[in-house]
């Protein structure tokens, strides 16, 4: 009974508290918190969705309405859930270190990005941009290309194992990350580190503003993504992937045919983060290079890890942390910094207004990823919220 | 056929003193990764790191020597050697360190999970620099203040000459592999980790306190990366804290091309990693008319990476690594 | 036609001739490959299944060509393996083990997984009632849910066994099944493949260190030693056999019997 009064007043609270005061990070963070107390808590099923589906879609473009960003923020999370999501089909089942994943993702997102803006008439002499209507069909657009380079990309990679094939996926997202910044010429296809603008976006039904427009769009497509995965791990296809994982000759012995189901879980994984990279440049409106380095490749593995290798709800967790920590605590860490410099405040004799301009905290999304990584290897390998089977492996001695 | 070969012939020259430096500098970042990966059979991402901190070591070595106005005043072998010395010392203690810290806690876990932890090590310690820079210099993009003496250039033939600081690079570099090679054929503490690569339960057996020699091993291989970031910032100039991480993914591939395990094959596997980059980065634009040039250098590495890895994991000079049960 | 032949089959692995022209056939019931250890048994296992490529020599299945074939190709056509040391899928529960084992025989596409259509959901029921079953069939049906890791050793035996079978296997190859049990475990195991022999019109071949048991349940012996086929007949016509004696206990000695070989 205390669990059921606990989850909804904590939500509603801090719903309250965010309308009431828009500013604070500290309760739009207690608001997320509420939501996993409310997924963990003991209370009947029917209450705990309820809630969720309540927060997700009454509360939070209600505090969007107070707080644009926070809605953001949101929407960003859930395009990394997604990616995560996609990662973890890769390398939580299917046991394939892959550090190269944002390069699917870049894919999706310059194939909406070439058509769906003035940048295809330099190719193809005129006709473009495509109306912001196909967009849609992009999406699909978006995730065959995607899945077909995860393909590509999983044929010659088939034989290595481990730390070589990691390196070698490392080295494939470079290529792309290169090849972006330079195919500008002999033919324009890319612009290279110019970047492509204005990207055209879909007209929104009733009128909806884009903020809480992509927010919905993207909440979809995470239900639809943790459907998907869900099916594909409860079936032959997510039993083989996780039998390639444990032991590959064993596998190939009982009869499965490793080369079809790596590709299977490369093209799977791929196709999500091209969906997502074709919803994140209409987003954007403007896409370059830098948001496909490795550094995106390796927020998302930490993302994973975090929430749990081979685990959907961790997957979701992970991806919120990450996002929220970078977008918004780093962040708001940086601007309270500022104003307390601004104040002239000191710490212990130290005038905060002398720390050095350079130093900003928002930049350390590098130290936070090597933390969290570095923490997790070697405190809570199986993640916060573990895959029932990674729990057993990882945390029962035997190696 | 438009392509002007007296070009191609005239800046051979100074394309192959380019490919020898870069290749000896890959060579010296790349015996890190080697000797760790005959050791311990993984791969220390955060090489990259120890490499390029070495390279700030260094830097605040001679910008603390040049704000007292001791940088020209010193004879400059000395001044170099200072520089050498604090960033191999910088960069061995920071390599026992991160193995003692994210490593060994992991040494029985399935193979994923090290490596991920080095990783994180990794960009942890890309930002750690900055931090420590921004706090101390409010800067961190940082560049190597030149030595007079290092500028001048040499005539070595009437045609060709070249500088001093690409000799004293090259010289350096030849002398810290030479003392490497002795330290690993002709000591004790050479044959012991000698001995622990090849197979550990029995050199613990014999005596030998593999824990010491896994430590040692990550202090001379994070030395030799710490001189190659010295003398990376003494030749190239500028540095910042992630200005590691493509040389050491290069230097990487350098030593899986030679055979990684091998020592010799580092050194083999950098030099013509080095000679390869320098040539594809200078005639590449020339040979394709402009359309794909010297940018593509770092794709030409990766794809080298890429197509060893997959048809001839060995290297040239064949692996060495621990007998599988 | 026999149901499974080999003939002439060598392997060399650099200077060492593993195998050398060894010929091998069976049709029906159980057969035993016995040798002192190093004799190339397993060996000859990896070569039928597809995971060495002899330099000479065919080996054909039901009138089929293995050779060249991928591992799980060959398991489609069915013929399944044991390994030696238990490679079981160590993290997954037995029941997930053995379906993971009827992977060969599944029809289903990506799209009937991913609409969780009719066909999908008849038949994930189906292959969950055959698992049950065949962990039944070996007396694991009590630890169906229990992570493979966690199974004492004579259960993961059992395991290994039960997920083989799930490929429906015409003909199954046993890699010392009863390595590490008691003579008791042994003999079970033993009444049970006898009992798979007759119901599901299985071929059987074995290798074994354990003797006795080879002598109770094979129909036929064959002996290794040092990569080729040094006697083969009945289990009473082997034991008499002095080269086989010679191979086992040099020069002099009695018949093998009991423990392992030399």
């Amino acid at each position: 009974m205390t669990q059921t009064l606990l989850s909804m007043g904590l939500m509603a609270a801090s719903a309250l508290g965010v309308a009431t005061f828009p500013r604070s990070v500290l309760i739009f963070l207690l608001f997320q918190g509420s939501l996993v107390f409310v997924y963990r808590a003991r209370i009947p099923e029917l209450l705990r969705w309820s809630l969720l589906v309540v927060a997700l879609l009454v509360l939070m473009p209600v505090i969007g309405y107070f707080n644009g960003y926070y809605l953001e923020v949101a929407t960003q999370v859930g395009i990394f859930v997604v990616l995560a999501l996609g990662l973890n089909i890769v390398v939580g089942l299917a046991g394939l270190l892959d550090l190269g994943y944002v390069a699917f993702f870049a894919v999706g997102a310059y194939s909406w990005a070439i058509f769906g803006s003035p940048h295809a008439n330099i190719i193809f002499g005129g006709g473009f941009p495509l109306a912001g209507g196909w967009f849609y069909p992009f999406l699909l657009v978006g995730l065959c290309t995607a899945a077909v380079t995860g393909i590509l990309l999983g044929l010659p990679v088939l034989r290595l194992h481990g730390d070589y094939l990691a390196i070698v996926t490392l080295g494939f997202g470079e290529v792309i990350r290169v090849l972006a910044n330079n195919l500008d010429k002999p033919i324009n296809l890319t612009n290279g580190p110019k970047g492509i603008t204005p990207i055209s976006r879909p007209p929104t039904p009733l009128g909806l503003p884009y903020g809480e427009y992509f927010y919905f769009l993207v909440l979809l497509l995470v239900v639809v993504v943790v459907i998907v995965n869900r099916r594909l791990e409860d079936s032959h296809i997510g039993r083989a992937w996780e039998a390639i994982r444990e032991d590959e000759l064993a596998a190939r012995a009982m009869g499965v045919p490793l080369v079809r189901m790596k590709l299977m879980a490369f093209a799977c994984g791929a196709s999500f983060a091209g969906v997502m990279g074709v919803l994140f440049s209409a987003k954007q409106i403007f896409i370059n290079p830098e948001s496909f380095t490795f550094l995106e490749s390796i927020g998302v593995l930490a993302m994973v890890i975090l929430g749990g290798m081979g685990s959907i709800p961790g997957a979701i967790l992970g991806a919120t942390v990450v996002t929220v920590l970078n977008l918004q605590v780093l962040k708001g860490f940086s601007l309270w910094l500022n104003e307390l410099k601004n104040a002239g405040v000191t710490v212990l004799g130290y005038s905060l207004a002398d720390l050095p301009t350079q130093f900003e905290p928002a930049k350390y999304e590098r130290m936070v990823f090597g933390v969290i990584l570095v923490l997790m290897m070697i405190f809570r390998p199986q993640g916060i919220f573990p895959a029932r089977r990674r729990q057993r492996e990882l945390t029962t001695p035997g190696g | 056929m438009g392509m002007d070969f007296d070009l191609l012939v005239r800046i051979f020259p100074e394309v192959l003193l380019d490919g020898i430096i870069l290749g000896f500098m890959y060579a010296l970042i790349a015996l890190g990764y080697t000797m760790v990966y005959g050791v311990l059979e993984f791969i220390n991402f955060a090489h990259s790191e120890i490499f390029i901190a070495g390279a700030f070591v260094g830097v605040e070595i001679l910008l603390g020597l040049q704000a007292r106005g001791l940088l020209d005043g010193f004879p400059w072998p000395f001044v170099l050697l200072l520089a050498l010395m604090a960033g191999m010392a910088a960069s061995g203690l920071l390599a026992v360190a991160v193995e003692r810290i994210a490593y060994r806690p992991l040494r029985g876990a399935p193979r994923l999970i090290p490596l991920i932890s080095a990783i994180g090590v990794s960009f942890f310690l890309q930002d750690l620099i900055r931090l420590v820079e921004s706090l101390w210099r409010n800067a961190f993009n940082l560049v190597y203040p030149s030595i007079d003496a290092l500028n001048l250039r040499l005539e070595l033939t009437e045609t060709m000459d070249v500088s001093v600081k690409s000799l004293v690079v090259i010289v350096s570099a030849l002398l810290m592999l030479w003392a490497l090679h002795l330290i690993v054929n002709r000591t004790k503490v050479g044959t012991a980790i000698r001995a622990v690569a090849e197979d550990q339960a029995a050199a613990s057996l014999m005596g030998i306190d593999v824990n010491r020699i896994i430590s040692l091993t990550f202090l001379i291989g994070g030395a030799m990366g710490g001189a190659a970031g010295v003398l990376f910032g003494v030749q190239y100039g500028l540095i910042n804290p992630y200005s590691g991480f493509i040389p050491g993914l290069k230097a990487f591939t350098a030593a899986v091309l030679g055979g990684i395990g091998n020592i010799p094959g580092a050194m083999v596997g950098g030099l013509v990693l080095g000679l390869l980059e320098a040539f594809a980065a200078s005639y590449l634009s020339l040979l394709t008319g402009g359309a794909f040039g010297a940018e593509y250098k770092d794709i030409f590495a990766f794809s080298a990476l890429i197509l060893i890895l997959i048809f001839r994991p060995k290297g040239l000079l064949g692996e060495v690594v621990r007998e599988r049960a | 036609m026999p149901l499974f032949e080999a003939r002439g089959v060598t392997k060399r692995f650099g200077g060492l001739t593993a195998l050398h022209g060894v010929d091998f056939a069976l049709e029906r019931g159980i057969a035993s490959i016995i040798g002192p250890n190093g004799a190339g048994k397993t060996t000859l296992f990896n070569v039928f299944t597809g995971l060495y490529v002899p330099d000479e020599g065919s080996v054909t299945f039901r009138g089929q060509a293995l050779l060249g074939l991928r591992p799980d190709q060959i398991t489609t056509l069915g013929v399944c393996r044991t390994f030696q040391n238990i490679r079981l899928f160590a993290n997954m529960t037995a029941v997930e083990n053995v379906l993971v084992g009827m992977n060969s025989r599944i029809t289903l596409g990506l799209w009937d997984v991913l609409s969780h259509n009719r066909r999908f959901r008849r038949s994930e029921s189906d292959l969950a009632a055959r698992a049950l079953g065949l962990l039944d069939r070996v007396g694991l049906q009590a630890n169906a849910n229990v992570v493979a890791r966690n199974l004492p050793y004579g259960d993961r035996r059992r395991l290994e066994l039960a997920r083989a079978l799930a490929s429906e296997p015409a003909l199954l190859l046993l890699d010392e099944p009863t390595a590490g049990m008691t003579q008791g475990e042994a003999g079970s195991l033993m009444r049970l493949l006898r009992g798979l022999v007759a119901d599901l019109e299985l071929a059987i071949i074995l290798i074994e260190h354990n003797m006795r048991v080879v002598m109770e349940v094979s129909d036929r012996v064959t002996v290794l030693d040092h990569g080729e086929k040094i006697a083969e007949g009945s289990p009473r016509e082997v034991q008499a056999s002095p080269r086989v004696i010679e191979a086992y206990l040099g020069r002099r000695g009695a018949a093998p019997r009991g423990a392992r070989g030399a």
